[in-house]
């Protein structure tokens, strides 16, 4: 269970939102939504500790993050803005340095069949500058079919992403809920998850 | 007598009205002790009689070396309460506390220039303390210059931190291998830690210039902070806020 | 495949940037004999320190990449998140950035000390100096170059922030070479440059890695 209570982001002198709270149970999906600029990216770093919030507390299963450190940090996934892809080395390369990164070193069988899962087959031994900012993205979201980890927090997954890989993103994360995983996600769009699965949180600018 | 809780200066708001008190002490302090220490160095202590009157820069040079090094000592220490504690009012000193420490540098560095100038013919000479005092100068312009080059205020001052501290623990390395840089190249035995044999009142006026910058370190520091303070807290209750 | 292994990889692939560092060495060492004259004497006295300025300087150079591109594409952020501590990645990057771009300053070195015609004792000292002391350059360069990550200006307050802390191994390493011309033992200046090593080794790792992180906040 992830808890936030009280958050306060400022970014130069200017306070983002204040008193921020949400609580965020197993097999549901937190969609963050609001204008640009109202702090979703800031919000989505403090919930992976990357950031401190001015004030306030994030808590999981009870405990600060702060204190839990790597422990949380090895319970969640993130895939930010920048989709972490090398563009000097494959998609394969680089689904491989991300699952070591993330303390899950796989195969390259098992790194295959992850491109294989978001269409990328044939494209797995290109280098990825000459993928496109959606294939590009899909070898960034590759991970969510390797790892196992209990929250995925994802910024502006949808971006840059055609339609059939939109749904087989949105079934992805549905497949994590159900099977008692956590999601946060920030998205213009509609995040075409069930409704009963998911809560909103709206930052206001 | 009540005790007095000085924990609750550590917030901005409640040390800007002290530091306000303070300063007016702290230069009258400063005035009389420069006073003094200039009127001991130039009509007390005695003519050296292997250096004449030229030695005489010697009573603002050694005090300005000491508080150069005393000050970036206090800045490192305040930068790591910042860092250690996220206290906002130690990073806000360090800040302060980096200009002056800055001055006092190049004024031992320029002062060193002018007493060797008459000495041994030269503006600058390479001895092992006017050449770390260079290098320590260097320290704080890369501490000031990096807090000014980033624009997110919390990660200049934390970043600065970093530096300050990297540095404090380099000094001795750094003035450790000068000295041997000195004694490996030297033929000629220049140095500016022969000073003269010191008479009683020309310690005494060193002491008094050396409390002297002190006194004035304070105030101008206070000075300083309370700006810094103001800048940095505009939007803060305290200062947008009703008056209490 | 390892974090080492990737960072060279990644050298290996842009390799323009690594070979044009070291033409700067070639180059900036060359520049002095230019400017001071041929004169042989002059040349052998002033080696040590010249190469060694241009080794410091040519670190400098190559800072810039230790950390960038992994924050541009956003890889410095999934590094933070990881389990793998902070220091031990910072460490591993910092180790491919020697074998990338001090070691050639190493190879390099001997050649030329040729051009400075220096004898072959002083060009094994100066081979072993550097040696011993490109690592610490490696070493001091990633503290600088995490706190400048991201800032603009960033490649010249690198050096504002670095060379002054280049001093001592600058210090130490040329005069093992120049006490070695001056028919010393160069055994002291060595083993200080050795002394530095060991101390940054241990400690600068730490003091890379909380600056990374206070970059990254």
């Amino acid at each position: 269970m992830l808890t936030a209570r009280e958050l306060r982001c400022e970014r130069g002198d200017r306070a983002l939102f204040t008193d921020l709270n949400f609580a965020l149970e197993a097999g549901t999906l937190l969609h963050v939504q609001g204008a640009n600029g109202s702090g979703k990216t800031s919000l989505l770093r403090m919930l992976c500790g990357l950031t401190t919030p001015a004030s306030g507390q994030i808590l999981w299963d009870g405990d600060d993050i702060r204190e839990l450190r790597e422990d949380y940090a090895s319970q969640l996934t993130y895939i930010g803005h920048h989709p972490a892809v090398k563009d000097d080395l494959s998609a394969l390369e680089n689904v491989c340095i991300s699952q070591l990164l993330a303390g899950q070193p796989v195969s390259r069988e098992q790194a295959l069949e992850a491109l294989a899962a978001v269409g990328l087959k044939n494209q797995a031994n290109l280098p990825s500058r000459v993928l496109s900012q959606g294939q590009r993205r899909r070898v960034a979201l590759a991970r969510l079919w390797l790892c196992n980890k209990p929250l995925w927090v994802l910024d502006e997954p949808y971006n840059t992403l055609d339609v059939n890989a939109v749904v087989l993103l949105q079934r992805h994360i549905e497949t994590h809920l159900g099977r008692g995983g956590m999601a946060v996600l920030t998205t213009h769009q509609e995040p075409g998850i069930a409704a009963k699965l998911v809560r909103t949180l709206r930052l206001s600018a | 007598m009540s005790k007095i809780n000085w924990f609750k200066y550590s917030s901005p708001p409640a040390f800007y009205p002290l530091a306000g008190k303070m300063i007016p002490w702290f230069s009258i302090a400063a005035a009389l002790l420069i006073a003094v220490g200039l009127y001991i160095s130039f009509f007390v202590a005695p003519t050296d009689f292997q250096q004449g009157e030229a030695y005489r820069i010697i009573f603002v040079h050694v005090p300005a070396a000491w508080m150069s090094m005393f000050i970036y000592l206090i800045m490192a220490g305040y930068a790591a309460l910042g860092l250690g504690l996220n206290a906002r009012l130690s990073a806000m000193m360090a800040s302060a506390l980096a200009p002056t420490g800055a001055m006092f540098t190049f004024l031992a560095l320029l002062t060193g220039s002018l007493w060797g100038k008459p000495m041994w013919g030269a503006w600058w000479v390479w001895d092992a303390r006017l050449t770390s005092e260079l290098i320590l100068l260097f320290l704080y312009i890369g501490y000031i210059a990096l807090q000014s080059a980033i624009d997110d205020r919390r990660r200049a001052s934390r970043a600065s931190a970093v530096f300050a501290l990297v540095g404090v623990v380099n000094v001795p390395i750094i003035y450790f291998s000068v000295k041997w840089w000195n004694t490996l190249h030297q033929g000629a035995s220049i140095s500016m830690t022969k000073a003269p044999a010191m008479a009683h009142t020309m310690l005494l006026g060193m002491l008094m210039m050396a409390l002297g910058f002190w006194m004035y370190s304070i105030a101008v520091v206070l000075m300083r902070v309370r700006c810094v303070i103001l800048e940095r807290e505009r939007e803060a209750e305290w200062i947008r806020g009703e008056g209490k | 495949m390892g974090l080492l292994r990737r960072d060279l990889l990644l050298a290996a692939r842009r390799s323009s940037d690594v070979v044009s560092v070291l033409f700067f060495f070639i180059i900036a060492a060359s520049l002095f004999p230019l400017g001071v004259g041929a004169d042989p004497a002059l040349l052998r006295a002033v080696a040590p320190g010249v190469l060694w300025v241009a080794a410091l300087l040519s670190t400098m150079l190559s800072l810039g990449r230790l950390f960038a591109a992994d924050l541009a594409d956003g890889t410095l952020e999934q590094m933070l998140l990881s389990p793998q501590p902070l220091v031990m990645t910072v460490a591993i990057k910092t180790l491919a950035h020697w074998l990338v771009s001090g070691v050639p300053l190493v190879f390099l070195a001997p050649v030329l000390g040729l051009q400075f015609d220096l004898a072959g004792r002083e060009i094994a000292v100066l081979t072993v100096s550097l040696l011993l002391g490109t690592p610490v350059l490696s070493l001091i360069g990633a503290i600088g170059a995490a706190l400048t990550l991201g800032v603009r200006g960033g490649n010249v307050l690198v050096a504002v922030l670095v060379l002054p802390l280049y001093i001592p191994v600058l210090i130490f390493g040329a005069g093992a070479v120049t006490a070695s011309a001056a028919g010393l033992n160069a055994q002291a200046g060595l083993s200080l440059v050795g002394a530095m090593l060991a101390l940054s080794v241990v400690f600068a790792p730490y003091a890379a890695a909380a600056a990374l992180r206070i970059a990254m906040e």
